[in-house]
């Protein structure tokens, strides 16, 4: 069966950690940095797991600015 | 598959829609205005009006929208974005008219220029973004502030022996001869926020069709106005916000 592999990037210094990625992934991938922070002060978000992510989008469907870009690869046997 | 073979242009699915600009919003973190500006860039994109969109801004949160989307924008003064919607597609019928309110603009100061535009059936969608405070100016109470919902000008709740009743505007643009599509949609998890889109492309080929006017209101957040984090502002927005504001379409005119 055919399968999807995903990956995200995120924008850091747009994010402005909300938290609803975070919330919003089905799969537990992102998480926000415990103390690293952006130009702005805030904790942002990143992808902590890096096999689990199928590229569903939910992430940057709710990302209030626009900071989360999505790839996704169909793979074929996985 | 390492993530430098999956991070390539041909894999690309989501990103922020181009007619997004690189500019960094004011908004708060975790503010439903953001999901909404997405959307309707998305749509346009979609629609391929890019060129033929205007947009009024109201005063509000959003009055700086046009700083973020790189379409046509008029700001109009409180609470008078219907009228100028109306003056701008009568005069431009083959544009593209919406105008982008909160409550306090839409449902406060500017009741009568809503109701008579949507009742005009002025070929103009409106979006509606209710989040029953007063964002801006420090989370004062609005018309569409719940009974018993507590702001900085009720402390101890809204009572409606002092203060009255919730005003419903979509439900009373519903009732109107001359609007065309009238719905309620929110913005806070994935399957919501493509139904909101759904709506809103409705709204607006419906605008171009000259079917009527259009009313799309979206639930939203307001997280520092409300004291609560994103998350649990969302929470507190199905538990309390749509029993009183229940989404879905409230008028669809074939």
């Amino acid at each position: 069966m055919a399968k999807f592999k995903g990956a995200i990037v995120v924008n850091t210094e747009r994010c402005k950690g909300c938290n609803l990625c975070v919330v919003a992934c089905p799969l537990h991938v992102l998480s926000l940095t415990k103390k690293e922070v952006n130009i702005k002060g805030y904790n942002f978000a990143q992808q902590v797991l890096e096999d689990t992510c199928n590229g569903c989008a939910s992430c940057a469907t709710v990302c209030p600015d626009g900071c989360i870009s999505v790839y996704k690869v169909k793979v074929e046997n996985a | 598959m390492t993530k430098e073979e999956i991070i390539r242009p041909e894999n690309l699915v989501y990103q922020k829609p181009t007619l997004m600009n690189d500019n960094p919003m004011h908004y708060c973190p975790g503010c439903s205005h953001g999901v909404v500006h997405k959307l309707i860039a998305e749509v346009i994109e979609e629609m391929g009006l890019e060129e033929k969109a205007i947009g009024v801004s109201p005063v509000g949160c959003a009055v700086f929208i046009y700083n973020y989307l790189d379409i046509d924008w008029e700001e109009a003064a409180h609470g008078r974005a219907p009228a100028v919607a109306t003056a701008m597609k009568r005069l431009w019928p083959d544009r593209l008219v919406f105008t982008y309110q909160g409550d306090g603009d839409l449902a406060c100061i500017g009741t009568a220029e809503t109701i008579h535009a949507l009742n005009r059936g002025e070929n103009i969608t409106i979006i509606f973004i209710n989040n029953a405070i007063y964002g801006m100016t420090g989370g004062q109470m609005a018309p569409t502030t719940l009974v018993g919902m507590k702001t900085s000008t009720c402390p101890y709740g809204r009572d409606v022996h002092l203060h009255g009743y919730p005003l419903k505007m979509t439900e009373i643009a519903a009732t109107l001869e001359g609007t065309a599509y009238v719905t309620r949609q929110s913005v806070h998890s994935v399957p919501a926020i493509r139904k909101a889109k759904k709506a809103i492309r409705k709204a607006f080929e419906n605008s171009m069709n000259g079917k009527g006017s259009n009313l799309v209101e979206i639930v939203s957040t307001c997280n520092s106005g409300w004291k609560m984090s994103p998350e649990a502002a969302n929470k507190w927005m199905e538990e309390h916000m749509f029993p009183f504001y229940p989404l879905g379409d409230l008028k669809d005119k074939q």
